[in-house]
Parts: C-alpha cells; structure tokens; sequence
C-alpha cells in the first residue's frame, strides 16, 4: 500500500526529479550500454583469473629476482666445501646451525626471561643478558650457533620474543692436529688462516671438497711423537714434517704448542704459529748434506776427496771448531758422518762460492717455499754472499730456511735428483716442470753417506729395524744478540727411508730442548730428534704399506755402503 | 533475525523485503575474508614501523564496523536520500581537498590527508561515491529536462575534482574518477563517436602523463621493462603467487608480507593469494565479480535513469578497485596503489566503501516503477 501512496504523491506534485520520466530510449540505451560494460568487466575478471592461475603453475619466472634483491641475506645456499686428507677424512666441514636472538619488546617479562636461559646456558653472563632483553633494540644477539638439543632446550622454555638465525659453523673434527695447516675462519665464514684463507674463494663457491695431501693418521703419530719428545726435554715447541719423495706431496706436517681451530682467539701467539712453514731457521749441521751434494755434482770434489781437520778454522774474526773434533784428515764421508764443520767449510770453499750458491738456489732454499698456505716465512739470505757466508752456510749457519724447503730439498738430493714443488693438495704435481738437479751417480754417493749416519754415525739411535733409515743430524745455536746462545739449541734430524729407494722424507727439529740423565745431558739433534724419528718411521711405515727389509741383505748392506776410512791416493784438499 | 511478515510496513521491515539479500550476503562474506587476511597480512607490517602485533586488526574490525553501520544506513534511503546525501557528501568533501591541498601532511610524495580531530582522513576517498551520485542526477536530470545543462554542469565539477586530484598528486584516484564519470557519461548517452574520440583522448592523456610527470614516467617504464629500475615489490609480489599454489602456504605462513610495505593494503591480494592459496585466490574474484554483475542486473530492471547512472557508476568503481588492485599485484598492469574494496586495511577507503555499498543496496531494492515488483 504504502508504495501507491508515495507513488501516487510524487506524481500528484508533479515533481520530475528522480522519476522514471525520462525518455525510454534514454533507458534502454542506458540499459544495452550498461550491459557491455558488465560484460567488459567479466572479460576483465577473466583476464585476471587466468593470469592468476599462470602464476600459480609457473615454475616461478621471477625467481632468479630473490638472489639480487636488496632483502636482508639468510645465508647463501651453498655451504663452504668440505676440507678432507688425502683419505676423505673430514678437516674441515660446515654444519647447519641456529644462532639465538631476542626482540626485547616482544619479551613478556625480561627478568624471568633472563633467569631461565642462564639456567640453560650457565656459561652466559646473568647481567649481560638482562641488560641486553631489557633494552630497547629490535634484535640482540643471546648466543651463536647451538646446537640441536640446546636449540631444544630453548624452545621447551617457550619464552616469546625468542628466534632463532640459520646460521653455518665451520668445524673441525681433527682439532688441533690439523689447526696450523687447515686455518681456521672467521664468524663470518672468512677464511683467515691456512688452507681455509689460501682457498677461501674456492671453498665459498665450489661444492666439492678440498682434498689435502695430508694423511690424518701420519699426521697423528708425527704430532704425537714431537709432543712426546717436547715433554721428555722439556723443550719449548718442535715441528716436524713427512714429505713423500715421488711428488712433494706433504703427508704431514706438525708445530707445536699448536691451539683449537674453533677458538683461535683463545690460543697465544706462539700457538697460532706454524714453526714448520713460517718459521725459518739456521738448520745446522743437516745443510752439510747440501754442501756435499753440491760438491760432488759440481764437479769440483770426490768422494775421496780428503780435508783438513786437525785444527779449528781461523777466518777473520771468526773460528770454526768442530763439536766432536777427530783432529785428523778427514774424508767426504767421515766429514758428513762426524758432522765436522772444519770439513764442511773447506767442501764448500773447494766448491767455490758462486757454484755453491747456485746449487743452493736451484734447491730453492734462497726463496719462499711455494706451498699453499699464507704463512710461509722467507729465508733470511746473506745481502752480501762472500766466502765467509760460504763457509758458515756450508754447516748450516747464516743462511735461515724453514723446514719445508729443508724437506723438498732433501728429498732430490736422495730420490733422484729431481727438486718436486712442496704441496699440500693431494694429486696437485704431474711432475713435468720439476727440474733435474743431480744425477744418479751424486744420488747414490748420498743415499750411502746418509745412510752411513745412521748406521755408524751421529745418527744411529733414529734407525727402524727394516725400514733402512737414513739421514742427518742437526744441532744448531740458536741466535742471540749478535752471536749465538751454545745452550740453546734446535735440535734436528733430518731423514728418508728406506734408503735404497727413498719413499719419503721426514724432519724434526726440537725448539731448545733441556739435556736429560738418560742422554747424558746433551742435546744435539742425535739424542733428541733421532730417536723420535725412529719412533715415527717404524709406526708409519706399515700404515703406509711399506714392508721392512732385512737389512743384512747384501744388496742393502754393501749396495748401500761406503767405506768412511781414508782411501789411499785420495786427494788431499787445501783450499785455505 | 526478528521475524519480519511482509506485510510489516515499517522502515525495516519494508527495508528486509526488498533489500537485496544476496548482494548483502556477499558483502558481509567479503568483510568477514577481509578480516582473515588483514589478521594475517598486518602484523609484520606493525612490526615493521613499531607498533602493537595486533594494532592494524584491531583498527580494521572497528572501522569494518563503523563502515558497516553507514552501508546500512545508506541502504535505508530513498533515491531521492541518495542523492541528497551524495550532494551533501559533495558539498563537505571537496572543501575538505581544497583544505588538504593547503594544509595536508606530505606522506609518500602526495598531500591526500587531513587531519581532523586526531583521525586522518582522505577525502578523495569520499568524493569518489559522492561525485558518482551527483554525476548521474546531472546526466539524468539533462536527460529529462529541455533547458537544464546537466552535462555541461557535470563536465565542469569532473573538471574540479580532477584538478584537485592532479594537484595532490593522486593519479590512481583521478583514473577512477575519470573511469566511473565517463562510465556514467557513456550510459547516459554520450554519442558513439564522442566514445572513441574520448578513448583516444584517454590514451594521449596517458602518453602525456609518461612524458610530462616523472613519477609517472618511472612507474611505467618499470612496468615495460622489468629490468630498468625497482620492481622489487612487483617481483616479491609475483613469488607469492607462485610460492602459494593451489592451496596456499597456510594463514600465517607467508613470506611475502614480510618484504612488502604495504602487505595489509595495497598488496593484501598477494599475501591472500600466498597464505590461502589460488582457490582461495579465484573465490575473491568470483565474489567481486558476483558483487558487480549481480548489482549490475538488478538496476537494469530499474525504470529510474537515475537509478542506472549512479548504480552503474557506483558499480563501476567497486569492480574497478578491485581490479586496479588485483591487476597491480598480478603485474598485469602498472603498480598503482589501490584498496581492494572492504578487504584492505585503511579506514577512509572502508568508510567511503560502506557509504557506496550502502548507496548500492539502496539503488537495487524493490521499487514499484520498476519490473522489480
């Protein structure tokens, strides 16, 4: 009813504003047109729903987009590559872990709060920790990198506010056996040190892992034998090292203290340095080996050659004295085998200083050794090489090396004259560049006299029955001031096995050791490193599949030996 | 719901029996969604500029409500009501753009606020409906009477209005308005050639816009070539599509809403589309559709030119909204800031809708005159 009557008004006014008046055609046209655009908009939906469900089922065009936005980094996806020995045995890996973090405004109640995560984590600070949830940041670190059951452990508090970051830790399953060589990183994922900084770019972007020529279980005798002969002389740090002859291939490589590569920081100076790579040092008497490899393939001695040692070497204000002096004439042999520095001086000298520097330098052991790792020290090269250097470096004083280069130089002296890189990536050497720098001849004439150290000579206690030791004593002053200290030593032992056919080099120097009832107080490089060398060798050697020989054997025994005594018609050598 | 009889002659009684219940029904749904998805959608946001979790979901269900209560009291009016009321709206608003012009706070490169008694309001929120009525009671009345100029006086106040628009500068705004007037402009009559010298007026308005305003320029040229500037919101926006999948990640479990500014308003389909799901995706856009169309057929039955001016206009803005919005967020068209009708957060844009969706239900009730009855 009601409609009629308001109808029924409006037309009785007469009132043309709002009623249906308006010319039908208007009405119509308004009604087709008002359809089309109905229809436009449907079309228009459609349009959209479509594109809605491409986006849906396409495999994310725009997703390449994510890796160069601005957006906060939630880590990269792939991790660090995994550092292995030789073996696959893990040195270095990164696990996935999740790194606590507060919004404190976000946290109901800072105190409690506070109270339970020092309950979980009681190696966290009580007052750092409320002074961190009770402060008006968005975001506080409360702990890095925990691991699962402790991430559990903070769920189960149920604390809000509490989150936790996906974040990577780099760890290290050999500890600090492997630290000097395989570095460490920073919070960040940085290598800083050892092969973990020397390779950082290849680790961050290469998933495959890094294999070192390292063998984890050398590795652990080495290690464990020089922390053994450090504690038995109460000595201040050792190093040692295990080189494989064929390739250069470094099979271990030890310095001690050493320190934990998950907290570097905590570590001291003297920790953090690796002794067998960074340091260098004047070797002692170990160089002789050098002297007189360099004399015989020059040329310019024999074998038989003979020198003078009755009486201390005067040379301007210095002397050279021999430690165990025989005061006799002295063959090439006996010179190597009494490790007499009146000998070695005159070999040198007879050699002449510039072919003798030559040899040295084709040794490498006037440059940086070219193995991978940052800290490698550079030897210490007389600025002015004269004679006097010649004489003194013939004996292994005034030329300092470290003991890598000592290793890969001793190894072509008694392999096969062929000097290999020093590496520390497995299968890294082809060999191809390595030069030639003695012939078999000079070779064999130093297998013979290092082997005649061991069984006759200074170095006797570094013999493994069976493995055929060979090598050569070092005992060297240690610098002090402007002269040298004769109580502090580095006590040297310089070797290869087995000595018919050389498989591998091993050096260990002992950092002033204290003289010892049992060695009747001396500390030379015979009573220290020898026999932790022997140790080394007779527990390696059937790890490394090297059977023992018998010794008596004669083509080890007279194929390997070397009369010391004076040959009558040996050439009496007077070059001072 | 009380019981009604038909014969209940009363203001709501008479209102329940000839509302439109379906189209009341579709809006209440989309209300409802839109409350999920701004709970999901906002609280990074408040996170992000340090506010409560829950500030922005808080505000929306009031606002929805106060938006609620104007739709139904809008929904009682006559036409007559209408279109007093959108004359009213006229008359206080466009004082209010002038005012905001001069002394509206600067956000985002744009003066398109006023703050009034510690609430901040867009007026051009509230023109857009208003200026929908007015249009079509010109276009009619010209229609109607000999001697009155109602289009030349409707082409003068479009003219205002989007002078005003352009000054904030507000270029989304200024495309609707100048959509829904020409929509109106169209069904009231506007002689065919005049339609297709306008579309390509359109386009040369366009072209001037790239050539002449910056902004403008650097919105569609990121839009052309993806690769010529920041299309990080566009490209966050993409993924959460494709992230979501059919059924979505789960409510709250969308990454999308954490990288995009405005998740809880002008990117709220994207994080719907993310956490619900494609299906859910599709059914919002049914909904709109649904909305429009339905609204469309009822007033096509009107006998009021009036009625199908303004019920299409105000038609043609709800659908073109939503899918400004829907649009920009599925990169089908340039980036351009735009609600989706009663789902986004923000409360001049919810208070404005309310009013024209009531003004909507108004149009499309049963009236005699019409074949309705």
């Amino acid at each position: 009813m009601g409609f009629h009557i308001r109808k029924s008004r409006v037309t009785i006014h007469g009132q043309p504003v709002h009623q249906p008046d308006a010319p039908t055609s208007d009405i119509e046209m308004a009604r087709i047109r008002l359809i089309a655009v109905g229809l436009i908009f449907l079309c228009a939906w459609l349009v959209i729903a479509g594109r809605l469900g491409m986006l849906t089922f396409s495999e994310s065009p725009q997703k390449p987009a994510k890796t160069t936005s601005t957006q906060v980094v939630i880590k990269p996806g792939t991790p660090r590559a995994t550092i292995t020995d030789r073996n696959g045995q893990i040195l270095a890996t990164s696990l996935a872990t999740a790194s606590l973090f507060a919004d404190p405004r976000n946290l109901p109640d800072a105190d409690e709060a506070t109270t339970r995560l020092v309950e979980t984590f009681p190696d966290l600070d009580r007052d750092d920790v409320f002074k961190k949830l009770s402060g008006k940041q968005h975001f506080v670190w409360i702990k890095r990198n925990l691991t699962p059951r402790q991430q559990a452990d903070v769920l189960r508090l149920g604390i809000p506010g509490l989150d936790f970051q996906k974040e990577e830790r780099r760890v290290y399953p050999a500890g600090n056996l492997t630290a000097h060589i395989v570095g460490y990183t920073d919070i960040d994922g940085n290598g800083i040190a050892g092969i973990e900084k020397s390779f950082n770019d290849e680790l961050a972007t290469h998933p495959a892992p890094l294999r070192l020529s390292l063998d984890l279980r050398i590795q652990s005798i080495l290690h464990e034998e020089i922390r053994k002969t450090i504690k038995r002389f109460s000595a201040l740090g050792g190093s040692g090292l295990v080189l494989d002859t064929r390739n250069g291939e470094i099979i271990a490589m030890a310095s001690l203290p050493d320190f934990d590569p998950h907290d570097p920081g905590k570590a001291s100076d003297d920790a953090r340095f690796n002794r067998a790579s960074l340091g260098v040092y004047e070797m002692g008497s170990t160089f002789k080996m050098f002297t007189a490899a360099a004399a015989l393939e020059s040329g310019q001695a024999l074998p038989t050659d003979l020198y003078d040692a009755r009486k201390p070497l005067k040379v301007d204000r210095f002397t050279i004295r021999d430690s165990h002096p025989e005061s006799r004439w002295l063959s090439m042999p006996e010179v190597i085998m009494y490790s007499s520095n009146i000998g070695a001086a005159q070999i040198a000298l007879q050699t002449t200083t510039p072919i003798f520097r030559a040899y040295l330098e084709a040794l490498g052991l006037t440059q940086r050794a070219p193995v991978e790792l940052p800290e490698v020290g550079a030897p210490l090269v007389p600025s002015r090489w004269r004679d006097i250097n010649t004489m003194t470096i013939a004996f292994g004083h005034g030329l300092a090396v470290n003991p890598i280069q000592m290793a890969s130089a001793f190894s072509a002296v008694i392999t096969d004259g062929i000097l290999h890189a020093p590496t520390l990536v497995a299968g890294k050497n082809d060999n191809a560049t390595s030069p030639r720098i003695f012939s078999e001849k000079t070779v064999m004439t130093m297998r013979k006299i290092a082997r005649l150290v061991v069984s006759e000579g200074t170095g006797k206690q570094a013999a493994a029955e069976g493995y055929v030791v060979g090598g050569k004593t070092g005992t060297a002053e240690k610098a002090a001031g402007r002269g040298y200290n004769r109580k502090a030593n580095l006590s040297s032992f310089l070797s290869a096995f087995p000595m018919q056919d050389p498989r591998y080099v091993l050096l260990v120097s002992i950092d002033e050791p204290k003289g010892i009832p049992e060695t009747y107080g001396f500390t030379t490089g015979g009573w220290v490193a020898a026999p932790a060398i022997g140790e080394i060798i007779g527990r390696m050697a059937p790890l490394l599949g090297i059977r023992p020989f018998d010794e008596t054997a004669p083509e080890i025994a007279s194929g390997l030996y070397i009369d010391p005594a004076p040959t009558k018609g040996g050439r009496q050598i007077v070059v001072f | 719901m009380p019981h009604l009889a038909r014969t209940d002659t009363s203001m709501i009684g008479q209102w329940w029996w000839t509302v439109d219940r379906w189209l009341l029904a579709a809006i209440l749904l989309l209300m409802a969604m839109g409350i999920m998805f701004v709970a999901a959608a906002s609280p990074p946001v408040a996170i992000r500029i340090g506010l409560p979790s829950y500030y922005f979901i808080k505000r929306h269900v009031v606002l929805l409500g106060v938006s609620f209560i104007l739709m139904m009291g809008t929904s009682l009016l006559s036409p007559r009501g209408v279109r007093r009321t959108g004359l009213a709206l006229l008359v206080v608003f466009i004082p209010l753009m002038i005012a905001t012009l001069l002394f509206g706070a600067e956000v985002k490169g744009g003066r398109r606020w006023i703050y009034i008694m510690g609430f901040s309001l867009q007026p051009s929120e509230f023109i857009k409906p208003a200026f929908a009525i007015v249009a079509a009671w010109l276009f009619a009345k010209g229609r109607c009477l000999q001697n009155f100029p109602g289009t030349r006086i409707s082409i003068g106040l479009y003219a205002v209005i989007v002078s005003l628009l352009l000054m904030q500068p507000d270029l989304g705004m200024t495309v609707v308005v100048t959509a829904i007037w020409g929509c109106q402009f169209f069904l009231a009559g506007m002689p065919i050639m005049l339609v297709i010298g306008l579309g390509l007026l359109g386009l040369g308005g366009i072209g001037g816009a790239y050539m002449f305003l910056p902004h403008v320029t650097s919105r569609i040229d990121r839009f052309l070539d993806p690769a010529s500037g920041d299309t990080y919101q566009v490209q966050r926006s993409l993924e959460a599509f494709s992230n979501g999948g059919l059924f979505g990640t789960g409510p709250g479990q969308g990454q999308v809403k954490w990288h995009l500014p405005d998740a809880h308003a002008d990117f709220i389909f994207s994080v719907a589309g993310e956490e619900f799901g494609m299906i859910m995706a599709l059914g919002i856009i049914a909904l709109y559709a649904f909305i429009v169309l339905r609204g469309m057929s009822r007033i096509l039955h009107s006998e009021d030119l009036f009625v199908l001016l303004a019920g299409g206009g105000l038609l043609t803005q709800f659908a073109l909204q939503a899918m400004i919005h829907m649009g920009s967020s599925l990169h089908l068209i340039p980036t351009k800031g735009m609600t989706l009708p009663f789902i986004s957060y923000g409360g001049s844009s919810l208070l404005a809708l309310g009013l024209g969706m009531g003004m909507i239900l108004s149009l499309t009730r049963k009236r005699p005159g019409g074949a309705l009855s």
